[in-house]
């Protein structure tokens, strides 16, 4: 009963935030385009679907993973549980002694990613634009690597205390220089794989990371230090992405090469 | 009927899959690493195949439902043929998907605190509220703002990288003067506005847009929209917190 009317408050939630959407996509059609739209009950009942499917999801993840995996953020950031493995109390943590701390936020950002529905839709639709040389396993995996190693290095920012700016201007040259060499046709896609990943699964997980670790860590104001994680999952993506790109024209180049040498 | 069930299974089974992955992480750092039992575990299942029925439930409905509707509407408005329609529609999803984004409003209202600590604002809810929605109107017209670029740049059939890097020197100057304690959620803003509804509208709206015009390549071309929409919030935050 009580699973119901969460349910249904969670349904009107999410019509209420699809609202504005709506009323644009369909005053534009009334009003402007003023077409039949063909299929539209198709179209509609596949709205429902959406709806639906968004609603059972983050039911589904506000009952089993969040309170877990947000319990989990702030245990393994409890500075008790850090002092687990160090032998005299008065001794000052560094940063090696998170070590926890950042293997988690590696995999709970990979396994998070993994599970984002945005990300399933774009790689959908690139494996079909790209009539199927983009994998969807290849891209989701290839994201997955990106905000896992960004979610890490963000805890390391965090714990270290280091400006967040040096870091993301690092980043942005490296997205820079490596776009000079990537195949063209994997730039526009790597790009957009930066703002795709942070949606329903991954930011509240590791919004209660950020901030478990900033309220923590002596010196560091949740306020401040406990932004900054999106932003790391939303760069190193782009790296991942076309690095992944990178590969598979690197692999296929060399087997052709092999081919012809050995056709010599 | 009975290989829509076998298909429909699958699709489950296909969801689960993709779940695997958090529970394995979640299962164990609690038994590993804290060392903990896993409390109530008969909730958790509930909840993960809710998770699962409900993303292929949402796979099913982008098929049918979101693709088709950005696609067709991409179409119609190459037909058409009037830009500005068509700019103004662009403006309009990107601002009206971003202004009511939970993720967004969430945010907000927490730049608000740091800058009544900071002492930029007043610490009266009235003005930390004024604050948050000036923010969050900011952010949704830099939203309708980049989606409107992202078009015109597809229609222009003009590389990506260019624009976007031009962007990134747009943000690295405005980080030099913005004050520090913006840069932060300036920088997040930029991955919470895009939602899990508008990724896969916008995407099929650029892919469709590509398509329809002649000489441009759904593959280079079409993507990037995303991109726009998340590069741009950052820029216009700094804005608004050197402003305010």
């Amino acid at each position: 009963m009580e699973l119901l009317t969460r349910l249904i408050s969670t349904a009107l939630l999410t019509l209420r935030d699809v609202m504005p959407i709506f009323a644009v996509i369909f005053g534009f059609q009334i009003i402007v385009l003023r077409q039949r739209i063909p299929n539209l009950r198709k179209m509609l009942t596949g709205l429902v679907y959406v709806l639906l499917g968004l609603t059972l999801f983050l039911v589904g993840l506000e009952e089993a993973l969040f309170p877990l995996g947000e319990l989990m953020a702030q245990q393994l950031t409890n500075p008790e549980f850090i002092r687990g493995g160090i032998a005299s109390a008065s001794e000052a943590l560094n940063w090696a002694d998170y070590k926890w701390v950042y293997l988690f936020a590696a995999t709970i950002g990979f396994a998070t990613t993994i599970a984002e529905p945005a990300l399933i839709a774009v790689a959908m639709k690139a494996n079909s634009v790209s009539g199927g040389s983009i994998g969807v396993w290849g891209l989701r995996v290839a994201v997955g690597i990106g905000v896992a190693i960004g979610i890490a290095l963000g805890t390391f920012r965090i714990v270290t205390g280091t400006p967040l700016h040096y870091y993301i201007i690092a980043g942005y040259l490296f997205v820079v220089v490596q776009t000079l060499f990537a195949p063209r046709i994997i730039i526009a896609l790597a790009y957009d794989s930066g703002g795709v990943t942070t949606s329903t699964v991954t930011v509240p997980l590791v919004a209660a990371l950020g901030w478990g670790l900033a309220s923590t860590v002596p010196d560091r104001s949740p306020l401040i230090d406990g932004f900054g994680l999106i932003a790391f999952a939303s760069l190193f993506p782009m790296i991942t992405v076309m690095g992944y790109a990178q590969l598979a024209e690197w692999r296929i180049q060399r087997a052709r090469r092999k081919h012809m040498s050995a056709g010599d | 009927m009975s290989s829509k069930l076998i298909r429909y299974v699958a699709s489950l089974f296909g969801s689960f899959r993709d779940l695997v992955p958090i529970i394995v992480v979640i299962g164990f750092f609690q038994l590993v690493v804290i060392r903990q039992p896993i409390p109530n575990i008969g909730n958790i299942l509930a909840g993960a195949l809710l998770v699962a029925i409900g993303l292929s439930l949402f796979i099913r409905g982008l098929e049918m439902g979101l693709f088709p509707i950005g696609e067709s509407m991409a179409y119609a408005f190459a037909r058409k043929g009037s830009l500005t329609w068509l700019l103004l529609f662009a403006f309009a999803l990107g601002f009206g998907t971003t202004v009511a984004e939970p993720a967004l409003i969430a945010v907000a209202g927490k730049a608000a605190m740091i800058a009544a600590q900071a002492g930029v604002i007043d610490s009266t809810a009235d003005a930390q509220s004024s604050y948050a929605l000036g923010l969050r109107l900011t952010v949704a017209v830099s939203v309708g703002f980049a989606i409107v670029v992202g078009v015109y740049r597809i229609l222009k059939g003009w590389p990506i990288q260019y624009l976007i890097i031009a962007g990134y020197c747009g943000v690295v100057i405005m980080t030099i003067f913005a004050p520090e304690e913006i840069i932060g959620i300036a920088y997040d803003s930029g991955g919470v506005t895009t939602s899990t509804i508008t990724v896969p509208l916008v995407t099929a709206l650029g892919v469709g847009l590509a398509s329809s015009i002649k000489g441009r390549n759904p593959m280079i071309d079409g993507f990037g929209l995303i991109a726009f929409a998340s590069l741009t919030p950052m820029i216009f935050v700094m804005a608004y917190g050197m402003l305010v």
